[in-house]
């Protein structure tokens, strides 16, 4: 017998299931407690740096209908490119922006909603910079452990030509499912399909 | 990020150790299961890097679920039950200062929720949620009462076994978590096509926390144990090394 290699297992995923938004979102669903504010419903604490943006979506299913039952979570660097994070160790990140945001979807459209500042460029880990981008992570009832993806900007061409996952993916036809639309100004729409001919590209990260 | 050791991202993710996304036992999964393969790069700055919350955020019974919506004075119905144990990662190393967050339905199976209709009365003085940072070795524990099974529309007499949902952050976005807890020997658990996503009568017992009557309360409240592992870093033996050392 050769010696034992001592690691644990990471936890099984489950589905958050119907009611996530009773744990992570307690005041959305009505459950008034934690001082009447949500975690993440806010990604800014003051007055931030950059160009301030609003990105809106729907989470819609193999049929096409939008889940109503969502949430979404975001994470991201400031203007800046720095990320607001114990690991960060490049620099200090804009104090007055959080990088992490929670959206529950609105009850009736299932549109999302995130308030939030366009990213700064961030090393890949060769040292090339990746384009601007967010990491958007998505939990609900029917997915059974959450799906990671990214959100490009479509005004980005030159630094998505030369981003280093953007420019590895085999089908490139299948870009565009990870570009936000720009909607007007400050406006980006950024939807996400689960599966079928529009399918989202979600990463094993 | 640097050939030295400082950054040699996150353990992959054991994918067959994890549910698949397409689980048809489970209807749900069906339309909401991406059907192309994942696309697989390691982790960068983006993955590595995570929120971080204060314990300034919890407030003092936050982690009781007994009372953190209880009337003064009165408490939650049902068996009262203490939830404990370690947040770790994949090599064995606690995770502090983590954000834990938890939810449940009352005793009866109901949740508070606007969406749920189930006949089982709400329990006034129980709101099903609780929230807490993990301690300078990983440890946790929260106060509840045990909640009941519930039916759900899936197959025509489909009933969850008793469960709590938790949601973790690490020290990654990585290492991003939501599952769930079952209670040893409920006879629910086997039968539970949500538990079946599972691909392992291993899987299943790292989610199934047992009874710990060392650390029960004797006349106050029985004590169950859960750890929870996330994704665990890469490291090197140099990692901790000053330069020049």
């Amino acid at each position: 017998m050769v010696q034992k290699l001592e690691y644990l297992k990471e936890s099984p995923s489950q589905t958050a299931g119907p009611y996530v938004h009773i744990g992570c979102m307690p005041n959305f669903s009505g459950i008034e407690i934690y001082g009447g504010s949500d975690l993440g419903r806010s990604m800014k604490t003051g007055p931030v740096k950059g160009e301030e943006i609003t990105v809106t979506g729907i989470v819609h299913d193999g049929m096409g209908t939008p889940l109503r039952d969502a949430m979404i979570e975001i994470w991201q660097a400031d203007a800046a490119g720095l990320y607001a994070s114990a690991n960060e160790t490049r620099g200090k990140a804009d104090p007055n922006f959080t990088g992490w945001g929670r959206s529950p979807g609105d009850p009736e459209t299932g549109e999302f909603v995130f308030e939030t500042v366009k990213p700064g460029r961030v090393p890949f880990r060769d040292g090339r910079l990746m384009a601007p981008h967010a990491t958007l992570w998505i939990v609900a009832r029917g997915i059974n452990i959450g799906l990671q993806t990214r959100m490009y900007f479509e005004d980005e061409a030159e630094a998505n030509a030369e981003d280093p996952i953007l420019t590895r993916i085999e089908h490139q036809s299948r870009v565009p499912t990870l570009l936000a639309r720009k909607t007007g100004e400050g406006a980006y729409r950024f939807d996400i399909h689960l599966q079928g001919p529009d399918e989202t590209i979600f990463f094993d990260f | 990020m640097t050939e030295n050791g400082q950054n040699r991202g996150y353990i992959a993710r054991d994918r067959d150790r994890q549910p698949d996304a397409y689980t048809p036992g489970y209807k749900t999964s069906v339309k909401r299961s991406p059907q192309a393969a994942l696309l697989s790069f390691p982790t960068t700055l983006s993955e590595e890097t995570s929120p971080v919350f204060g314990h300034g955020l919890i407030g003092k019974l936050d982690n009781d679920l007994i009372h953190n919506y209880a009337k003064p004075g009165e408490s939650a119905i049902g068996p009262r039950i203490i939830v404990y144990g370690r947040l770790l990662d994949e090599t064995g190393r606690g995770v502090p200062g983590a954000l834990l967050e938890f939810w449940q339905a009352n005793a009866g199976g109901r949740y508070r929720h606007k969406k749920e209709g189930y006949i089982a009365p709400l329990d006034p003085n129980f709101g099903g949620c609780g929230r807490l940072i993990t301690g300078e070795d990983g440890s946790y524990e929260f106060r509840t009462i045990q909640p009941g099974p519930y039916p759900w529309p899936n197959g025509p007499n489909e009933w969850r076994p008793a469960h709590i949902h938790f949601s973790v952050f690490g020290h990654g976005f990585a290492q991003r978590l939501i599952t769930q807890m079952y209670f040893e020997g409920d006879p629910l658990i086997p039968l539970c096509p949500i538990v079946g996503v599972l691909k392992s009568q291993q899987a299943i017992d790292d989610l199934t926390a047992p009874l710990d009557m060392n650390r029960t309360l004797p006349m106050d409240a029985r004590a169950y144990k859960f750890d929870i592992v996330l994704r665990g870093r890469r490291q090197t033996y140099f990692e901790n090394r000053r330069e020049g050392l």
